[in-house]
């Protein structure tokens, strides 16, 4: 069902953890649907992101997309992370099955909403940064449907 | 080197017996005629089949003529609900169910909606039984059949189908039951039982998958659901699964072979894990009732996590399980038998099934107690639910 690198990332998950003094958190999904993502930005001086760290409640290819998703961010400018997609997480796992297409949804949003918190705490405006959505299911659902 | 594997998903289907295989190998190379022919060689079949009528229908305490072959449970709950409620559609539009059973009978049940016809869904207990209440009190005059599963094929809570049949009885009310995880578990008399219609699987039973069986009682009349040859005195058309009838038959004889000493030692292995499991791991919830249940089952729901990450976590131990959430339903919401329970759906989320066989070990037992608590542990360090609950109580 799964890749060889989404078990890989599933059984040996990079960045799992928290961030204390976090720059930005983002948390996405909602546990009726059985999936919740939070990521956990270190941004520094230059706006360069150091450290990324995610903890994921869900299915394994939840887990997996975090967990690469955390990697194609970490080391990159703000801008740069703006532009990882829900289809490039997905690519670098060597894809995924049709039906755990919104898992990387989330994944995308989760990154997108810590950037948000990011930079509402520092009252700064990112290009091409939007407000998260309440619940992406929503949006997933309609797009299926 | 050959992977280890631990099998305890015998709710989902089961190890076949070797002699099941042995008399099914011999039926394929051997006995390839059409019953259906006049010559010896196709016609000795058809005793072949009627031969393993006679067993299961000696084995459940009926009369071989009430025991019709088909492709399995799902086809048997299909036209139990769906060819009675077609036959009995003047007389009333009525129909009784559970919150819990099927698909094989809800989706039936919901095409019944479609046709016109009026069906309640009782709601269960808390405990996985049948609110008798609720029951009671959904019985109408229109009410012309009653679906309601032997056994949860998900919690394993057994139904009170006695009580059932006894409430309406002189009702002219048809009772069916959906027996796929009695049967094989306990010494079953249909007559005593006292349903009208009753279905049973093959592959459940360690027999063959692709055959069943449905139970219609002497004089009960229903419409046919398939249309063709004169098979199963025209109630059933389609050549005859010839080796998988004969697999059916005996597999459900070996099954029942010493069916006692085998369900006591699974009530032993399902105990084990029990303890344990209540022991070993903290904020855990055995779902479905302790005592009512089959020997065999097992689910819990294990809080903050997710049941699909849990599977992939033990088949890659070689342990074979299965779970009610979302991701394995193959939608975004968990399975209607835990939601039916009132469980919430992020509890629901976070179920395992453990069905245990015959063929079950107590060193196999201790192998999952052995992988489960630290996948547990694991997944929950990783979930943002536990976090907020770790923090919510002031730990960290």
């Amino acid at each position: 069902m799964y890749s060889k690198k989404v078990m890989d990332y599933f059984m040996n998950p990079r960045n799992m953890g928290e961030i204390e003094d976090a720059s930005g958190v983002g948390t996405v999904g909602n546990a009726k649907c059985g999936d919740i993502m939070r990521i956990y930005l270190k941004v520094n001086d230059k706006g360069i992101i150091e450290d990324v760290k995610f903890k994921t409640f869900g299915c394994g290819a939840a887990i997996a997309t975090s967990s690469m998703a955390t990697e194609l961010v970490i080391g990159k400018t703000v801008e740069e992370a703006l532009t990882i997609t829900n289809k490039k997480v997905a690519e670098a796992l060597d894809g995924l099955p049709a039906n755990k297409v919104h898992c990387s949804l989330l994944a995308e949003e989760a990154i997108n909403a810590a950037l948000w918190d990011y930079a509402e705490k520092n009252n700064i405006k990112i290009e091409g940064l939007k407000k998260p959505k309440e619940d992406i299911h929503e949006e997933y659902l309609e797009v299926e449907e | 080197m050959k992977e280890k594997i631990v099998y305890f998903d015998n709710a989902a289907t089961t190890k076949m017996h070797d002699s099941v295989i042995e008399e099914m190998i011999d039926i394929y190379k051997n006995e390839y005629g059409n019953p259906s022919s006049v010559y010896d060689f196709g016609n000795r079949v058809k005793s072949i089949i009627e031969n393993s009528r006679i067993s299961i229908a000696n084995n459940l305490g009926v009369e071989p003529k009430e025991i019709y072959f088909t492709s399995g449970a799902t086809e048997a709950d299909n036209w139990a609900v769906l060819g009675t409620a077609r036959k009995f559609k003047n007389k009333g539009k009525h129909i009784i169910t559970s919150t819990i059973e099927h698909h094989a009978v809800l989706h039936s049940a919901e095409q019944l909606e479609k046709e016109g016809f009026e069906v309640t869904y009782v709601p269960v207990r808390a405990d996985g039984i049948l609110n008798f209440e609720e029951f009671k009190k959904a019985v109408r005059d229109d009410t012309i059949l009653i679906s309601i599963m032997a056994v949860n094929n998900e919690i394993g809570t057994i139904q009170p189908i006695r009580e059932i049949v006894e409430y309406v009885k002189g009702k002219g009310i048809l009772v069916h039951t959906d027996a796929v995880q009695l049967i094989g578990k306990d010494h079953v008399d249909i007559k005593e039982l006292g349903v009208d219609m009753l279905s049973l699987s093959g592959h459940k039973i360690h027999g063959p998958k692709g055959v069943g069986a449905l139970y219609i009682r002497k004089g009960v009349q229903l419409e046919n659901l398939i249309f063709g040859g004169g098979q199963e005195k025209k109630k059933r058309p389609g050549t005859e699964n010839v080796a998988g009838i004969v697999g059916l038959a005996k597999a459900l004889e070996i099954t029942l072979d010493n069916l006692d000493e085998k369900e006591k030692r699974i009530l032993e292995i399902r105990e084990y894990i029990i303890d344990n499991i209540l022991e070993k791991i903290p904020y855990v919830r055995l779902n479905g009732c302790r005592q009512n249940r089959i020997p065999g089952n097992v689910n819990f729901s294990f809080s903050f996590i997710e049941g699909e990450s849990m599977l992939l976590a033990l088949d890659m131990y070689g342990i074979c399980a299965s779970s009610g959430s979302a991701c394995t339903s193959g939608s975004l919401d968990p399975s209607h038998v835990l939601l039916g329970i009132g469980l919430p759906h992020e509890i629901a989320h976070g179920s395992l099934r453990i069905s245990i066989s015959e063929y079950s070990t107590m060193e196999e037992a201790d192998y999952l107690l052995e992988k489960l608590p630290n996948i547990i542990e694991k997944l929950r360090e990783m979930s943002p639910l536990y976090e907020d609950f770790l923090n919510n109580k002031g730990v960290n």
